[in-house]
């Protein structure tokens, strides 16, 4: 079978598949549950385990069936032009959400403090300086005082690690391409583990941030602004390192050829993706 | 179910003998009282023959082609799809016309946005759902009110014929006098207001917690009514804007009396008052301030609005509810009171202590409110 | 390279699942197309008794059937689920069934996604209906969902803003599949400039969906966390700005209307050609017009905002670019119209509802000039005007153009002719009723009616009357196209291969009437 991995020379079309309608189904729980839940009900725990359980078997059942039919030669060529397309437009998509937030951000340094602090406003806001990132809790004190995270602190060492990271996923697929799967599985497996490092560093830097140095996610704007960003990156990187231990047991299972391999490359570029949000979050919110 | 019916009958017949009783309708901007107002109109009536003059033009062309280019006529199609020159003249020409609109654009809008020297200065702060004026500086500085719909809750409920200003008149208008320039703060106290007055050419929204300005010189006295124009919750149908612009005598005259009104109310402040008297005089304050939330038994709506019939806040220490009274609550509806009276807020916190459920037979003085603002 | 579906392995798609498993587990894109097409007409009719409530409340002054909290909530859902639940879907699923014919494909390049995207709808719009029976009511805060009014709106706003979320991510994953399937899965031969203008069109409409859906669930997100969680990025008091939030859904709402507008303009463009025996005039240049508006599109957002109190300089430079969006909207129309010059024209109801939409449409778009310049919109925003505004770009520009669509292709797709007489009725009906709704709305917006509001004050009696008899006149004549379409399906005459003879895309000279369930099995033989 796995001689036949190209000679497909069909575009692959799906059977009907059960898939999707679970995925809907999951989501359809999960929105339910998470709308209850904000507001505490009980009922919106439930809901959302429940969506969260079907979402996991989804995502299992889902991508199982696309490793399964990847490995049985179904995907020629054009269907790995389609999901190269598909990728990266869907990372484009991940960059706009990101733009969002470093908007937001941008809007509040440049016009929304300056604004405040501004002569006109006096009138409300009689005693508010407006420097950041010590005015970063707002005119009325929100949250009141707090000390912003160092840069060069724990923020360098996560930036090395991940960057050290974007180079072991590429010696990994240069490993893949010259079929060393020895040292592909190895590779991955220290991007990984740079990966869980970085996430492990960051959640201790919360605990540090809401323990010692008062800074919240009720800190006015600045705590707002920094637990968004860093949050929805951190989720990220675990989203990414689930990613690099399914492709991780893939390669272990013995998947993917050298010439043949969109799903590592998938996942490859997703890692460098969460990588430059890294950089950028380094540079804008912590350093500057 | 059937009295919602009656009560829907009614209120679209009221509307029938509406139709016969009121100002006759317009078909253009009203007309601008200000200078301002003046270029916009003649900026919008150039853009509207612009784009009249093109829309025949374009249309007359489409016409003529529906009319004499059809099949049934025995027309053939002709097979060109392509024409380099006619593409880059109609690529240009309203690229020109643009140009050429921009223009005047520029210029009024600059000026519209010229708010210096004033010789009055107000500021506007909208609250769920009215209007509070604070005079800052010019003639008339420290004037201080809150501005309410004056329109009773019957004619709007369909049980009393419609007044000639409908939803457009106010218990307390803005005073101004003519042909001075004055400049108008604008913030919010909860949502995003926005405030509106079309004859005077202004329209600028009121964010919480930010100043934002605008500015008006009406050229002739009169009465200009207009509305809130940003959606702020259930009743951002009803928070009129009235501005009565007077001439100079007539505003010096209106400042004296509000002036002594305003002494009269700190001297109030002094009169130790009873139970009785309190309550009854609250319970105005509390028609006109708190039953667009709290209604009038006190049940409120909740969830959005508490009732205060049995609330823990009013049955608790008084100092909780005039705290609160006088400065709201955060990141709610409730927004703060400040601006009424010493006296006013006393009664009302005595009223609202002592009716429905709340009997806790206090009775709130002035002087302590007065004491409590510090 | 073949484009030709895997008819050897165990997924042979000869046995597929019947009855109700058919449409809950396909993965063909004539499927999907049809499934999107009926939820979008009945999104639409639930979305029009939302108007049709607040058109009989507004019938008079006075409150009459519904209290303001519940105005508001119809107001809010009415724009949500006509956007997002009736002519969005409508042109995906115009998408679907079109794209992989017009292009010579076998299907959507990801066809189970293409499922998901699909069964995604039907929770979020469970999502918004649930909303108005929640403890509070409907979230009564605009389709545009401004903050601070988000943040003390109850329960249903969280419904609200995470059926937002699904939709984002219904449209991203469908657009993902419609750019794929359009960059690489045309037949041989089948070169980018010459696919149909309809597939041109949703190719751009795609990317812009993919790139301000993600922006718009930013910002109910920030929402989300500024109502639940403490943050304050729309509240002053702690450093943000109510402000900000209006430029996040600007960035987003302002290329939205372009995503509802021009897979309009790509059904038209089919359209016009097929009815004027001729072909499109300017294809090139229609193709770059498009392009400009996409990008412009992204540059002009706060003309929506020019009462906030923004700089000066950003007044003018937003009013500058945003009437630059005429430059090539104009060549769209003149090209239309040049090619039915010289043509052979005949008008079948498609035709029709293509002129109504020429005409109505170039209207709207000059109310919108008229709107973005920023002394006369000081003046009417959040008036009425607006409203007529966008109802003419939207119901007589979008809608039309939809229902045109669908008496084009109706042939097509069953096989069966619809019955003209009726359509024309249908046409005719709702193009009176339309201009009777809607165009007295701009009297009272210059006036200075304000939008969003319950109830008026007596000089707006009049029109508003007019606009309600209006309003039921042109919801009752839908009632009309419901019956054409289903005795269409039932009992309507054979249609032909080739239907309208002017007509010059794949489905047409490639495929029979009906298709068949894989369009094309072997890629076409383009000359
Ligand atoms: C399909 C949707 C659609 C489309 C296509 C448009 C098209 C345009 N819109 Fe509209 N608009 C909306 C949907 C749409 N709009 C909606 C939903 C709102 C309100 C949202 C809300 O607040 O709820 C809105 C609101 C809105 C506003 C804000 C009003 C306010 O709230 O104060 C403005 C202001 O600039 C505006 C401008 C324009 C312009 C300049 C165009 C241009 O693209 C139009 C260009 C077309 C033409 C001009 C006609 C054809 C051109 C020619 C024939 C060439 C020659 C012409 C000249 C040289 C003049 N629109
Ligand atoms: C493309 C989108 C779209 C469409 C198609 C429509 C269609 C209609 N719209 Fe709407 N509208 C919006 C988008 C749209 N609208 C938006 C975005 C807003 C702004 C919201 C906001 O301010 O936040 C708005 C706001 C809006 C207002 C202003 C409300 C306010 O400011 O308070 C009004 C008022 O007249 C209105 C009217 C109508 C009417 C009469 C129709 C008609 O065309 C509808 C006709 C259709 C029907 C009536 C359905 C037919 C069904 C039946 C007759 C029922 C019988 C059937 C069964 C029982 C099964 N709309
Ligand atoms: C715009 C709507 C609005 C108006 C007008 C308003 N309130 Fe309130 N009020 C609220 C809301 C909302 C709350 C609940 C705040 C919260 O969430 O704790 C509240 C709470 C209260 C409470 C505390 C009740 C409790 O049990 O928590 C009191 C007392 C009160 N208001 C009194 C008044 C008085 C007196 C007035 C008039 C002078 C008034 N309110 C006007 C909206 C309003
Ligand atoms: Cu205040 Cu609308
Ligand atoms: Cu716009």
């Amino acid at each position: 079978m796995a001689s036949t991995t190209h000679s497909a020379s069909r575009y692959y079309l799906p059977a009907p598949s059960k898939w999707p309608i679970t995925a809907a189904t999951a989501m359809l729980f999960v929105t339910f549950g998470a709308a209850f839940t904000v507001n505490h009900l009980t009922l919106g725990y439930v809901l959302l385990a429940i969506g969260l359980v079907i979402f996991a078997y989804m995502m299992f059942g889902w991508f199982g069936t696309v490793a399964h039919e990847s490995e049985g030669g179904r995907f020629n060529q054009q269907v790995d032009a389609s999901f190269r397309w598909g990728m990266s437009w869907f990372i484009y998509s991940e960059v706009m959400f990101f733009a969002a937030f470093f908007g937001a951000l941008f809007y509040i340094r440049t016009f929304s403090i300056p604004w405040l602090a501004d002569a006109e406003n006096k009138l409300l806001w009689p005693d508010y300086s407006g420097a950041w990132p010590a005015a970063g809790f707002g005119p009325a004190n929100v949250g009141d005082q707090f000390t912003p995270i160092a840069a060069f602190g724990l923020p360098a060492i996560n930036t090395l690690l991940l960057l050290t990271s974007g180079v072991t996923v590429t010696i990994a697929h240069w490993a893949l391409k010259v079929n060393k799967r020895g040292a592909l599985i190895g590779w991955l497996a220290a991007t990984i583990a740079l990966g869980l490092t970085f996430l492990f560093v960051q959640m201790y830097e919360y605990g540090h941030a809401y323990h010692a140095l008062n800074l919240k996610l009720t800190t006015g704007v600045f705590g707002s602004t920094f637990f968004m960003l860093t949050g929805f990156h951190g989720f990220h990187v675990t989203i990414g390192c689930i990613m690099l231990m399914a492709i991780l047991g893939r390669s272990i299972a013995g998947h993917f050829k050298p010439e043949h391999h969109f799903g590592f490359e998938g996942v490859a570029w997703y890692w460098h993706f969460v990588d430059v949000v890294w950089l950028l979050l380094f540079i804008l919110v912590y350093w500057l | 179910m059937f009295g919602k019916f009656a009560r829907v009958v009614a209120g679209l017949s009221m509307a029938a003998w509406g139709v016969t009783a009121h100002a006759a309708y317009q078909l253009n901007l009203q007309t601008p009282a200000t200078k301002e107002g003046v270029s916009v109109h003649e900026l919008h009536t150039i853009i509207l023959v612009i784009c009249v003059v093109i829309f025949i033009g374009v249309f007359g062309a489409m016409g003529y082609a529906m009319y004499a280019h059809r099949k049934s006529k025995g027309h053939v199609a002709a097979q060109f799809h392509e024409n380099t020159l006619v593409e880059i003249l109609w690529t240009v020409i309203p690229f020109v016309i643009l140009v050429l609109i921009a223009w005047p654009a520029t210029r009024t809008l600059l000026a519209m946005r010229d708010t210096a020297q004033p010789d009055l200065t107000i500021k506007a702060t909208g609250y769920q759902w009215k209007w509070g004026y604070d005079y800052l500086s010019g003639e008339g500085e420290g004037i201080s009110f809150l501005s309410n719909l004056a329109t009773p809750a019957d004619q709007i409920h369909g049980t009393a014929p419609k007044g000639e200003h409908y939803l457009l008149e106010v218990d307390n208008p803005l005073v101004v006098p003519v042909g001075k320039k004055v400049r108008v703060l604008t913030t919010g106290a909860d949502v995003i207001h926005s405030w509106y007055v079309p004859a005077l050419a202004v329209k600028q929204d009121a964010n919480p917690g930010f100043i934002r300005d605008t500015w008006f010189r009406a050229d002739k006295e009169g009465t200009y009514r207009g509305q809130c124009a940003e959606l702020c919750g259930k009743d951002h149908g009803f928070m009129p804007i009235v501005v009565e612009v007077v001439s100079a005598e007539k505003y010096t005259a209106w400042v004296g009396e509000r002036t002594k009104k305003v002494a009269a109310a700190a001297e109030d402040a002094d009169k130790v008052w009873d139970l009785a008297a309190l309550k009854q005089r609250g319970e105005k304050v509390y028609q006109t301030n708190c039953v667009a939330c709290h209604q009038a038994n006190g049940m409120g709506t909740p969830p959005a609005f508490p009732p205060l019939s049995g609330s823990k806040v009013v049955n608790g220490p008084k100092e909780a509810q005039i705290a609160l009274e006088l400065n709201g609550k955060q990141g709610t509806a409730m927004a703060p009171f400040k601006q009424l009276s010493d006296t006013d807020l006393a009664a009302v916190i005595t009223y609202v202590r002592n009716s429905w459920a709340n009997k806790t037979g206090e009775v709130i003085q002035p002087a302590e409110i007065k004491a409590a603002r510090k | 390279m073949s484009a030709v579906l895997d008819t050897h392995g165990h997924d042979d798609h000869a046995h597929h699942p019947t009855g109700i498993m058919r449409w809950v587990t396909t993965t063909n894109h004539k499927d999907i197309g049809t499934m999107y097409l009926w939820f979008s007409f009945t999104m639409f009719l639930v979305g029009g008794i939302m108007a049709l409530v607040i058109r009989t409340e507004l019938f008079a002054p006075g409150l009459q059937i519904v209290d303001p909290e519940r105005f508001n909530a119809m107001t809010t859902y009415h724009g949500l689920i006509m956007v997002f639940g009736a002519i969005m879907p409508a042109f995906v699923g115009f998408a679907n069934w079109l794209i992989p014919m017009q292009i010579g494909a076998p299907d959507m390049a990801f066809p189970r996604m293409n499922n998901l995207s699909f069964w995604l709808l039907p929770p979020a719009a469970l999502l918004l209906i649930v909303a108005q029976f929640t403890p509070g009511g409907g979230a009564g805060v605009g389709w545009t969902m401004y903050a601070p009014l988000t943040v003390q709106a109850p329960m249903s706003m969280d419904l609200t803003i995470f059926a937002v979320h699904i939709l984002g991510a219904s449209s991203i994953m469908g657009s993902i599949n419609i750019i794929t399937t359009i960059l690489n899965m045309r037949a041989p031969g089948m070169g980018l400039m010459r696919i149909p203008l309809f597939c041109w069109t949703w190719l751009i409409t795609a990317y812009l969906l993919i790139a301000v859906m993600p922006v718009l669930a930013g910002a109910v997100t920030m929402t989300l966390t500024d109502r639940h969680f403490g943050t304050t990025f729309f509240n002053a008091a702690g450093g943000g700005d109510p402000v900000l939030y209006q430029h996040i859904f600007w960035f987003f709402g302002h290329p939205e209307v372009y995503i509802i507008a021009i897979p309009a303009f790509g059904v038209i463009s089919q359209i016009i050609p097929a009815f004027a025996r001729k072909p499109l005039f300017g294809y090139t240049s229609m193709v770059y017009a498009t392009a400009s508006i996409a990008v412009l599109s992204f540059l002009v957002w706060a003309h929506h905002m020019y009462t906030v109190g923004m700089p000066v300089e950003g007044q003018l430079y937003f009013m500058y670019a945003t009437v630059l969006i005429a430059v090539p909207t104009g060549v769209k129309v003149f090209n239309w119209v040049a090619t039915m010059w010289r043509g052979s024209l005949t008008f079948e109801t498609p035709m029709l509802f293509a002129c109504g939409f020429l005409f109505l449409f170039t209207m709207g778009g000059f109310t919108g000039l008229v709107l973005s310049i920023v002394p006369i919109d000081v003046q009417l925003h959040d008036t009425y005007y607006v409203v007529a505004h966008f109802h003419y770009v939207m119901v007589a520009g979008a809608l039309f153009s939809a229902f045109g669509g669908i008496y084009f292709w109706l042939p097509k797709w069953t096989g069966k002719m619809y019955n003209e007489t009726l359509g024309k009725w249908h046409f005719w009906l709702s193009f009176i009723f339309f201009n009777m709704t809607f165009f007295v709305q701009h009297f009272l917006g210059l006036a200075g009616m304000p939008r969003r509001i319950p109830d008026y004050s007596l000089q707006f009696t009049e029109f508003n009357v007019i606009s309600s008899i209006g309003a039921w006149g042109f919801g009752l004549s839908q009632l009309l196209f419901l019956y054409i379409v289903v005795s269409t399906i039932r009992s309507g005459k054979k249609a032909a291969d080739k239907q309208w003879d002017g007509a010059d895309s794949l489905e047409w000279t490639h495929l029979p009437s009906p298709p068949p369930y894989h369009s094309f099995e072997t890629p076409p033989v383009l000359k």
